[in-house]
């Protein structure tokens, strides 16, 4: 049976929200993993989930991108298997290095808790084999530190790899500056590495796929985990 | 056995094209605001002060810079580093 870790941080706080959306929505064997107890790839898969590790202290993700556990999840990473990043988690995966780019404190300086739309842009990751691509998912955002940031001429590359997998857009689907809540440049919401099983994205997916904590009760959110645990389980699950 | 201890300091801060929202508040909200209309940017980072015990400014500053690069008190792909002896 395959297992996934939920990675704990101190000062992670959407872990248990991660751990009820795998184990009970998309029903899949996952344990709470405290990051020092991690000390072998035992896991078919990672989440790093949403919070404040180490309080944000001289950059979101900074300190805990130097937790053994990220060696660990290099580990994995390497041998393919699929390892997610929400908010924090995606802010984590950058400063380690496992992501490329940056995220900065958002443009208008103040803490962003809303709802967004995101256009998906690539459904080659295993978080997204189960969408449609130029689907818009409804995910909400909460953070201070989501500005997805990039030197300008490295975003053809960034294209053409097609490692930027969500975009923010209104709705007409479109990336215009309104639809954009933090500044993240190009509308840039979620990006994959080379190979595509490393996916980090500002939004929570897990605050959106369960009927009674979204908008108009849909379940937009559960297309990342549902695509995680069809990659997990192959093609017939 | 290190010969001296030196105050050595790094400060961060985001590259020239990437946009400093803090930096531009501060100038538009308050500076220019207040009237000093002389200024004409500000850009916003953030100071680490450290004491640190090396044989010489020169090592002092080569230790700081080389954990800056290793730990990655900035991130290259945002950000830029001085680190410089103040004491």
């Amino acid at each position: 049976m395959v297992k996934v870790a939920v990675i704990q941080y101190p000062g992670s706080n959407c872990d248990l929200d991660a751990l009820e959306i795998l184990r009970d929505v998309v029903k899949a064997k996952t344990d709470l993993v405290w990051h020092k107890d991690l000390t072998h790839d035992d896991y078919d898969a990672y989440v790093l989930p949403g919070g404040f590790s180490y309080g944000d202290y001289l950059r979101a993700g900074a300190i805990a991108a130097t937790s053994p556990s990220l060696r660990i999840v290099k580990e994995a990473t390497e041998s393919g298997k699929p390892v997610l990043g929400i908010c924090n988690g995606f802010q984590i995966l950058v400063e380690a290095g496992l992501l490329p780019g940056a995220v900065l404190r958002n443009s208008s300086l103040r803490f962003v808790c809303t709802w967004t739309r995101l256009r998906v842009e690539t459904t080659r990751t295993p978080f997204t084999k189960r969408a449609n691509a130029g689907q818009v998912l409804e995910i909400p955002i909460a953070h201070n530190e989501g500005r997805y940031y990039l030197d300008k001429e490295q975003i053809p590359e960034l294209e053409r790899n097609q490692q930027i997998v969500f975009r923010y857009v209104n709705e007409k689907k479109e990336a215009t500056e309104d639809a954009n809540p933090n500044g993240s440049i190009d509308n840039i919401a979620g990006v994959c590495n080379q190979k595509g099983n490393v996916m980090g994205l500002m939004p929570h997916p897990e605050r959106a796929s369960i009927p009674v904590l979204s908008l108009d009760s849909q379940t937009d959110g559960r297309v990342i985990f549902d695509s995680m645990m069809r990659r997990l389980h192959g093609p017939g699950a | 056995m290190t010969t001296g201890s030196y105050v050595v300091e790094v400060i961060v801060e985001n590259k020239p094209l990437a946009r400093d929202p803090e930096g531009e508040t501060i100038h538009q909200n308050l500076i220019l605001k207040g009237g000093f209309n002389q200024v004409t940017s500000v850009r916003a980072g953030k100071l680490l002060r450290m004491n640190v015990e090396a044989n010489s400014p020169e090592d002092a500053r080569a230790i700081v810079r080389k954990l800056s690069d290793e730990l990655r008190i900035y991130n290259p792909a945002a950000h830029t580093i001085q680190v410089r002896i103040v004491g």
